[in-house]
């Protein structure tokens, strides 16, 4: 077990280094730093100095690997448009995104595992079929297009919730937290249903059709057939089952609810990293867009693993045999 | 003294967009306290239909359309939801076929055991895992006291079976349907889970209806037999009568195509033919398109029942006992 999580830590620290090295190779097209930092009023000389002092005239593996030393550090480097630490300013912008991220991630688990099984253990009723329907337009829909017809309907049209921005937050150390107040709260809705939405139709229909066929599975007539409790067979039998094949799928997206938070941050003006990355590859900061490419990367990779993980929790047929025999 | 099963007239339908099948068709048998009932037929002969529909388990549209099944003198065949719920496990005890998907690969025995003790009977946790250990230790699990902690995947086929049975014995049920219980084992297995099966009952008077195709189970555990063709019983007497003289031709041709050592190097019988489809029965006697015997009349309606031949065999024909020889 040990020898099996050193041995997927070594593998996630590889794959960092290839979405890093990957990263730092795009970079160069992204376009040029100095035509920003530098006004109107440049000679070529102040252009070669600067680009010398921020190392760009080197290749950039050379670069990729001068930012490794800084990150294996903390140090993420200056951003070259605010002129702060990287490391702070993301640090900043950090409970924005993970704050949002948690409520849509929470709301699609939650609400997509319960119409899921909903919508399979009354498979012909009415209602799951108008769920089901339903749960098309989340599936087919882009998130920007459902966060335009939110703010549509219940900022311009209701008045009801705020179209932009966090609201009132409240510091606690170094976390600035929304959920403390009441306009944080109001203005958390919008945002984390159109986050949240595709993932919740997503993770509904899979755990609708994964509890179709464990329904169908002879552990769970034989389990009728002793005289359980139908609340105890579709819960304690057959959930538990669904869920194996299902925590994958929603640990992958659960990774993309935090990367694709740059769409639904736009559209929000929600200050995150994600408006933060937009913003930053408008001006070619590449210290803050590295910063965040890897930051990306560690909670994928880090998510990936907590999923292999919970597969050991949920499925004893995984663990080493230690009992064995016959 | 009431028969533990009672089923009378019992008749399955499932209705579809082509018109009603009719899977199960007018059955009728008794099952006393500690009897063993051996039911055999070939595959859609309708014999786990009928074991499905006592314990009422019948898959929709699956339903039945008359008939009556008593359980200790009460009738159970109208019982819905919750009350019918009660009666799984607690009166009715089931084993399938297939111990390798009958027992919940994520839930530890011991707690499918215990699920089942705290569904039906008014007992503590504590006391439920003892008798689950009990239980188990009952039907030959070594070392029971730590296997109860065990999951399905760590036993044995032959293993998980007895594990099953324990299951379906745990309510102390008067009845268990036994669908298959050999079928998916070894044959070195085989003989020890019916014996194990046959022990228990007869311990403890259940009743079972033992539901296989194999004629060698039958001869080897049941009292009584049912012989069944395309959903209608064709012949039901004590398992030496039926088994050494059968009066319907179809059992003799089921005798005759089963291998027995004493038989030497013969070739087996084959019974030509298939069972009809349910959607296409002939008229009179289901199997008369297929029997040596047929004659003019066997087309009558209605068909044969088990009063034409000795209140043993429904044929119009019966094979008479200095036919067998």
């Amino acid at each position: 077990m040990l020898a099996y999580i050193i041995q997927r830590i070594g593998q996630s620290a590889l794959v960092l280094l290839i979405v890093g090295l990957v990263a730092f190779s795009m970079f160069r097209f992204v376009g040029d730093p100095i035509d920003n930092m530098l006004g109107q009023e440049r000679t070529q000389e102040d252009i070669d100095r600067l680009r010398g002092q921020l190392g760009l005239d080197q290749p950039f593996v050379m670069q990729y690997v001068k930012f490794l030393g800084g990150a294996v550090q903390g140090n993420f480097g200056v951003s070259y448009r605010q002129g702060r630490p990287v490391s702070e300013i993301l640090l900043e912008r950090a409970p924005a995104t993970l704050e949002l991220a948690a409520v849509s991630g929470f709301l699609a688990i939650s609400i997509g595992i319960g119409l899921g099984v909903f919508t399979a253990i009354r498979r012909n009723g009415i209602t799951a079929n108008v769920i089901m329907s339903a749960s098309l337009i989340g599936v087919s829909l882009p998130t920007f297009l459902i966060g335009i017809l939110l703010i549509y309907l219940f900022s311009v049209e209701l008045g009801w919730l705020p179209s932009f921005g966090r609201g009132e937050t409240v510091k606690i150390g170094n976390w600035s937290t929304g959920f403390l107040t009441e306009t944080g709260l109001k203005a958390l809705i919008l945002p984390s249903i159109t986050l949240g939405l595709y993932q919740m139709t997503l993770i509904m229909r899979l755990v609708r059709s994964e509890m179709l066929e464990v329904l169908r599975q002879d552990y769970i007539r034989f389990a009728r057939a002793r005289g359980l409790r139908e609340r105890a067979v579709n819960f304690r039998h057959a959930l538990k089952n669904t869920l194996v094949p299902v925590i994958t799928v929603t640990g992958l997206q659960l990774g993309s609810i935090i990367a694709f938070a740059i769409i639904t941050e736009t559209v929000f003006q929600w200050p995150g990293v994600g408006l933060l990355f937009i913003n930053a590859i408008q001006f070619v900061d590449i210290p803050v867009m590295a910063a965040y490419l890897m930051l990306i990367s560690v909670m994928f990779v880090g998510i990936n693993l907590i999923v292999d993980l919970l597969y050991f929790a949920i499925d004893p047929r995984l663990r080493v045999d230690r009992t064995g025999g016959h | 003294m009431t028969p533990t099963l009672s089923i009378h007239n019992l008749t399955v339908d499932i209705p579809t967009r082509h018109g009603t099948l009719r899977p199960v068709q007018d059955v009728s048998y008794d099952i006393a306290q500690g009897e063993i009932l051996g039911v055999v037929g070939e595959s859609g002969a309708g014999k786990s239909m009928a074991g499905n529909a006592v314990i009422g388990l019948l898959n929709p549209p699956a339903h039945i359309a008359s008939g009556e099944i008593h359980l200790n003198g009460t009738r159970i065949d109208h019982l819905q939801g919750d009350d019918m719920r009660r009666l799984r496990g607690k009166h009715i005890g089931m084993v399938f076929q297939d111990p390798l998907t009958s027992l919940n690969p994520l839930l530890k025995i011991g707690d499918q055991l215990t699920e089942t003790m705290l569904a039906h009977l008014d007992i503590s946790q504590s006391d439920a895992r003892k008798r689950a250990i009990a239980a188990l230790e009952e039907v030959g699990i070594p070392g029971a006291a730590q296997r109860v902690d065990s999951y399905p995947h760590q036993f044995s086929g032959g293993m998980r079976q007895r594990v099953v049975i324990a299951l379906a014995l745990c309510a102390e049920p008067s009845l268990i349907i036994a669908d298959e219980p050999t079928t998916a084992l070894d044959v070195s297995v085989q003989a020890q889970i019916i014996a194990l099966l046959k022990r228990l009952c007869r311990d403890r008077g259940t009743a079972v209806m033992l539901i296989t195709h194999d004629m060698g189970v039958i001869a080897e555990a049941a009292d009584r037999v049912a012989v069944m063709y395309a959903g209608q019983l064709a012949e039901l007497g004590p398992v030496r009568d039926v088994l050494t003289v059968p009066l319907h031709p179809y059992t003799d041709g089921l005798m005759g195509s089963t291998p027995l050592a004493s038989r030497g190097k013969a070739r087996l019988h084959q019974i030509p033919g298939a069972m009809p489809r349910l959607d296409t029965l002939p008229d009179g006697c289901a199997f008369h398109p297929r029997c040596p015997r047929a004659q003019a009349d066997c087309t009558r309606n209605p068909g044969p029942t088990l009063a034409d031949a000795q209140g043993r065999a429904a044929c119009f024909h019966p094979l008479l006992r200095e036919d067998v020889a």
